[in-house]
């Protein structure tokens, strides 16, 4: 075994891994307020994708600028999902919201079915080859890119989270529910805009991942499940957990692709996966709390 | 019993009328099946599997409250191991069933051992036994005994005692009909049993369960280990019917989901309700697939969405203890 094939693995691996961090972020930030864990989130990751594949294809857009069209509209969608459909379950049983969101992820995605057809798309632009070679490693610029984007948004989002009033009301919401209404908190807005907030984290992850990643109506199942690892990895509702997961389980991910075939990689993560749940189900860091920690 | 702290009666009652409703029906489908078309009985065929597996999924679901997302792990075994003993060494269906029941038990012993013992509880439980499901689903797509992704092709086969599956719709429809009375009979004992009620109390309570001596652990695992097993047989039937297997419609996470969501939107932890629950949603997942010449593909599963967002909304109980409230709004189940 080569020591640099390792190390194009482990790069690589970092790479994805701050894509998956963004996605694991939103998942968190929606846990940690709402207590709803959102089965439907790959498939606004993929909607993400498609945005950016026609806003390039018929503007002829990059893809990083949709991701600002991404922003607005994906708060919007995301405030519009919580208002009408997650609302009215929120005080239901545990496993009707689960099945809501689980419906919501078949409509999603046969929605994409019915309306951008089964095609695998990829969306190419001139800088889609582009590569940095350190040494002996190659570094894909819009891999590079992506991670680069998705650690800014991470980190945008941890300073909204935490010096911004919005940001305090948000995980007033989340740790105490009454107290925040008590204290004079619009705790339904805020539900709406934390969902908007974790639901526009997977659609810009998607326009990040475009340039590079195959698409169809079926890529978010994935996505999803890997954010479902990342976030019990790092303690469900933990913000800088799920950062840290998402790098973990990249890495994990890209170097088991070198000893199994690539396609059983996910294997390796679900094992992982279930191994924390069981024997450290508070996550790597061990956190005891239930709510939002930034 | 209204006003009454207890819920003896219980969400999984269904009183005279249910009972009558289904000995009748039970009755005449003994008869009935000659006198259609053989694409009705197909369809009979199919509401009836989805019944008999919701039903299974019901006790550890409905009954235990352990919502489980990864039934597909019980229902791929028994059919991948039925199917393959058949393939590989002719063995028969009838045994195939048993053996694949087997494993699938041993699995549901092995997980719910671990889960259970861990303490893991509601989404948690949950995205464990997605997670196995989708290991299994993952290995069975790359390992070439399995068939890989192309699948396994059941030859016919006349001999083995395979024709019952196999040749006519009819034969295949009185098995179907045997499992589904048979998983109605088991559910219906267990209720009334003291496990029935231990399971609903540590459903509706669990710490006051432990409090009062019920075992939660031990009476998880025994529903789960029984769910797993009866599973499995739909598995062996499945495969023998469609004479053809493969991972992602028999080991994907869309087939743990509707096994489930017949239970829940028919009314899960009641044994009218995946019956219901399965013939509205077969029925109607037939009807809308028939739309997709005019409306394209993906349309039929929007709209199954659509309706599965509809009644999580405005049924969260399900469809039976709704219309049960409706018909007597005294009684507190």
């Amino acid at each position: 075994m080569d020591i640099s094939v390792l190390l194009q693995a482990t790069i690589n691996g970092l790479l994805i891994g701050g894509v998956y961090s963004l996605v694991a972020v939103g998942l968190t930030l929606i846990f940690g307020v709402s207590r709803i864990i959102n089965f439907a989130h790959g498939e606004f990751l993929m909607l993400g994708m498609y945005l950016a594949y026609y806003v390039n294809a018929k503007l002829g857009l990059s893809p990083y600028i949709s991701v600002l069209i991404c922003i607005p509209l994906f708060m919007a969608l995301g405030a519009v999902v919580q208002t009408v459909l997650v609302n009215p379950v929120m005080k239901g049983p545990q496993d009707i919201q689960i099945l809501l969101t689980v419906a919501l992820a078949l409509f999603l995605q046969n929605a994409a079915l019915r309306f951008f057809y089964p095609t695998v798309r990829g969306l190419s632009i001139r800088s889609s080859t582009y590569s940095l070679s350190v040494g002996n490693t190659l570094i894909s610029f819009p891999r590079l890119a992506a991670s680069i984007a998705a650690i800014g948004m991470i980190l945008a989002l941890y300073s909204l989270l935490r010096y911004t009033g919005i940001g305090k009301a948000i995980r007033a919401c989340s740790e105490d529910r009454e107290g925040a209404f008590l204290a004079g908190i619009n705790v339904g807005r805020i539900f709406a805009v934390a969902f908007g907030i974790g639901i526009a984290c997977a659609g810009i992850a998607g326009a990040l991942i475009a340039p590079f990643y195959p698409l169809s109506p079926f890529t978010g199942t994935v996505f999803t499940l890997t954010a479902f690892v990342v976030v019990v990895l790092g303690g469900m509702g933990d913000f800088l957990g799920a950062l840290f997961g998402g790098f973990l389980i990249g890495v994990c991910e890209s170097l088991a692709a070198i000893f199994i075939p690539a396609s059983l990689k996910q294997v390796v993560s679900f094992g992982l996966f279930v191994l924390i749940l069981l024997f450290r189900p508070s996550g790597l860091f061990g956190r005891k709390r239930e709510w939002l920690t930034v | 019993m209204s006003g009454s702290p207890f819920r003896l009666s219980g969400p999984g009652a269904i009183g005279y009328v249910g009972w009558g409703i289904l000995v009748l029906a039970a009755c005449l489908s003994l008869v009935v099946p000659f006198l259609l078309s053989p694409y009705v009985l197909h369809l009979i065929i199919l509401v009836l599997l989805y019944a008999y597996l919701s039903q299974c999924w019901n006790i550890v679901g409905g009954y235990a409250g352990q919502l489980s997302l990864g039934h597909a792990l019980f229902f791929g075994t028994g059919a991948y191991t039925s199917t393959l003993l058949f393939l590989h060494y002719s063995v028969t269906p009838w045994a195939g069933m048993l053996i694949g029941a087997c494993c699938a038990a041993t699995l549901g012993l092995a997980i719910g051992f671990l889960c259970f013992r861990y303490g893991l509880k509601g989404p948690y439980f949950a995205l464990v036994t997605i997670a196995f499901a989708e290991m299994a689903r993952l290995v069975a797509l790359n390992v070439t005994v399995l068939g890989g992704a192309s699948g396994l092709q059941i030859p016919l086969h006349e001999g083995a005692g395979a024709a019952v599956f196999q040749l006519s719709n009819l034969s295949a429809y009185y098995v179907i009909y045997g499992m589904t009375i048979l998983s109605v009979l088991i559910v219906n004992a267990m209720r009334h049993n003291s496990i029935g009620y231990f399971l609903l109390a540590i459903r509706e309570d669990e710490l006051g369960a432990e409090a009062v001596g019920v075992n939660p652990r031990k009476y998880k695992l025994v529903s789960l280990v029984a769910s797993a097993f009866l599973t499995a047989l739909g598995g062996t039937f499945y495969a023998q019917y469609y004479l053809f297997l493969e991972p992602n419609s028999s080991l994907g996470i869309g087939v743990s989901i509707t096994f489930a969501v017949n239970a829940i939107i028919g009314g899960r932890g009641t044994i009218l309700g995946p019956i219901l629950g399965s013939l509205l949603l077969t029925l109607s997942g037939e009807f809308t697939r028939s739309l997709v010449t005019y409306g394209g593909a993906g349309v039929h599963m929007m709209i199954f969405g659509a309706i599965l967002m509809f009644t999580c909304i405005f049924l969260p109980e399900g469809m039976v203890p709704t219309i049960a409230k409706r018909l007597n709004p005294k009684r507190t189940c």
